[in-house]
């Protein structure tokens, strides 16, 4: 067990409270001492350091009475996508203004009932919107990873939860919340070298998230092992009366389930995610992965899933046309900024052309072109008929495997301002991500190994919808063969 | 189908987002190259194939018809840019 405080896993921080090797205040005044000094990194939109200790010593009451909750104790960063009481909430947008909740997301109010203690509100791509973190009205995020042949070089650490995989990676709380609408949890945790968790739809509540893209968003968690990603993850799921397509099913025990072993599972290896182009050592690492499994006493099926070439297409119909509707509240009167006009319109399209910026813009217009008179059928219906084929290829898949294996994302971290002048690779980025976020399925980045610029690279495990378990036991397996070690320098530096 | 300045400045006007002339020139080729590669989706037989709206199989549930909360109009207005006497203010809207 590591003796410091900043690189603990969650399962061994919560061995240490109860057995009073540390107290909860020393653990979070150790995450916060590492959020202060990392600042340069943007990871944190609003720090919430005070409302933390105070939490941290009711926190160390209730283990002193012996009234320890599942979570007790344990720092962790909130994506700023999610509404928190009295805490500024902006979606790293300049639209939301000071915008202050006054009420609390479900998910967020699930993990303060577990007992975790939110640090700050993490920043991400403005609306979620993006693939790595630079399209935020408050700067871009700097992954704390460093690629060994250009040191100098600022790398995005994905997106769109960006300051949330930042922050585990670089010690500033424990585990974090992301939210995933087309990969947000996954691609980040790939490319910050730590777990990032997507449930199936509707396993967590979405009440009290920023909405994007309804029919797709779904919180998520990240940690620095597969357990705690379990652990979160159960904090946060359950069934929630205030949204709709929150599924009424018990929440497995997901972290005492994933421990047992993977011997006659069948692990699905799709041919179509050899996409041209993609590096050779991703595709080494996918069948080292791969191998290991079987290694672990798993068999390995070729499958197929004919439509993934349409998959990110069709994501940038669906995904713009549900934003152009859920973003149509921001209209400068409830909430938020206002930028005057000589008239009511005149006042929506100056406050809406001042606060939303380029890439949130861009999808409104792409959405509301989709969905106007005369393109509807042509584009919107057409995305959701090719929706149902992707959807129905996983299931056909799901007849002959029970976890699908992928890499996570098609290349490692890049430069901060690489591909910002091409949407259209910036969107090729959720490749591997997109098809299983369109069908609703469960899905999990692993690191799996460093490319050879020393950077991190995520495997993908995909499960059957409501079978977390699945998905987490062959992680968990995954995790225990590769071994992954690796830490950025910054970590190794505050150890 | 072809994304001019023209079409930009109309969808513009639906999402009630104001452009400049700079603004249009660096939309419409963006916003056509996005739409002309999501025609590759026509390729796609989708011949009698149901849309799928969302992956969700739950029906949607009744609840009783009750007032479940209320009387928080303070924080329903805590946020407003503008308020008067327990009212959004808006711009005149009637001359």
């Amino acid at each position: 067990m590591s003796n410091n405080l900043i690189s603990l896993t969650i399962t061994e921080a919560l061995d240490g409270l109860k057995s009073k090797k540390f107290s909860a205040t020393e653990l979070v005044d150790a995450n916060i001492k590492q959020m202060e000094s990392n600042r340069d990194l943007n990871a944190f939109i609003t720090e919430t350091a005070d409302s933390a200790r105070a939490q941290a010593k009711d926190s160390d009451a209730r283990i002193a009475r012996g009234e320890m909750r599942p979570l007790e104790g344990i720092p962790i960063a909130m994506k700023d996508l999610f509404c928190t009481k009295g805490v500024k909430t902006t979606a790293a947008s300049n639209i939301l203004g000071n915008f202050v909740p006054p009420y609390e997301s479900t998910v967020s109010q699930k993990l303060i009932d577990a007992g975790t203690i939110s640090i700050g509100k993490t920043n991400l791509d403005e609306f979620a919107m993006g693939g790595s973190n630079t399209t935020s009205f408050y700067g871009p995020v700097v992954n704390p990873w460093k690629n060994k042949n250009h040191p100098d070089k600022k790398l995005v650490p994905g997106g769109s939860s960006g300051g949330s995989a930042a922050a585990v990676a670089a010690g500033m709380g424990m585990a974090a919340t992301g939210t995933d609408t087309g990969g947000s949890t996954r691609q980040p945790g790939s490319f910050c070298g730590i777990v990032g968790v997507k449930p199936t739809y509707g396993r967590c509540s979405r009440w009290g998230i920023i909405a994007f893209a309804s029919s797709l968003d779904q919180a998520g968690a990240f940690a620095r092992s597969v357990e705690d990603s379990a652990l979160m993850l159960a904090a946060m799921s359950g069934h929630d009366a205030k949204d709709s397509t929150s599924a009424r099913k018990d929440v497995p025990d997901f972290a005492a389930l994933l421990k047992q072993d993977i011997k006659g599972l069948r692990i699905g290896i799709p041919k179509e995610y050899r996409v041209e182009g993609m590096p050779q050592e991703i595709i080494d690492i996918w069948d080292k992965g791969a191998a290991m499994l079987k290694d672990a006493g798993a068999t390995i099926v070729d499958i197929s899933l004919p439509h993934t070439k349409y998959a990110v297409p069709t994501y940038y119909i669906v995904a713009p046309a549900e934003a152009s509707s859920n973003l149509a509240r921001y209209d400068g009167v409830r909430y938020g900024l206002r930028t005057e006009g000589k008239d009511l319109q005149e006042t929506y399209e100056l406050t809406r052309a001042q606060g939303f910026g380029a890439e949130v813009k861009r999808r409104i217009m792409i959405g509301t072109y989709c969905l106007s008179a005369g393109y509807y059928d042509a584009y919107y219906t057409k995305a959701q008929k090719i929706r149902r084929l992707i959807s129905s290829d996983f299931a056909a898949a799901f007849e002959k495997c029970d976890a699908i294996l992928t890499p996570t994302a098609p290349s490692a971290a890049f430069a901060i301002g690489e591909n910002s002048d091409d949407p259209i690779k910036m969107y090729l980025g959720d490749v591997f991500t997109i098809p299983a976020s369109l069908a609703g399925l469960p899905g999990i980045s692993v690191p799996a190994g460093l490319d050879q610029d020393g950077l991190p690279l995520g495997l993908q495990i995909i499960g059957r919808a409501w079978d977390e378990v699945t998905m987490f036991r062959t992680a968990h397996a995954l995790e225990r063969a590769v071994a992954f070690s690796a830490i950025p320098e910054l970590m190794k530096n505050a150890a | 189908m072809s994304i001019d300045k023209s079409t930009v400045a109309k969808i513009a006007s639906l999402a009630r987002i104001k452009v400049t002339e700079d603004d249009l020139n660096y939309y419409a080729p963006q916003l056509q190259n996005i739409l002309a590669w999501a025609e590759q989706l026509q390729e796609v037989d989708t011949n009698g194939v149901e849309p799928l709206a969302n992956v969700s199989e739950i029906a949607l549930t009744l609840r009783e018809d009750r007032i479940t909360d209320g009387a928080i109009a303070n924080d329903v207005l805590a946020n407003a840019p503008e308020t008067v006497e327990g009212f959004y203010v808006v711009t005149k809207i009637v001359e």
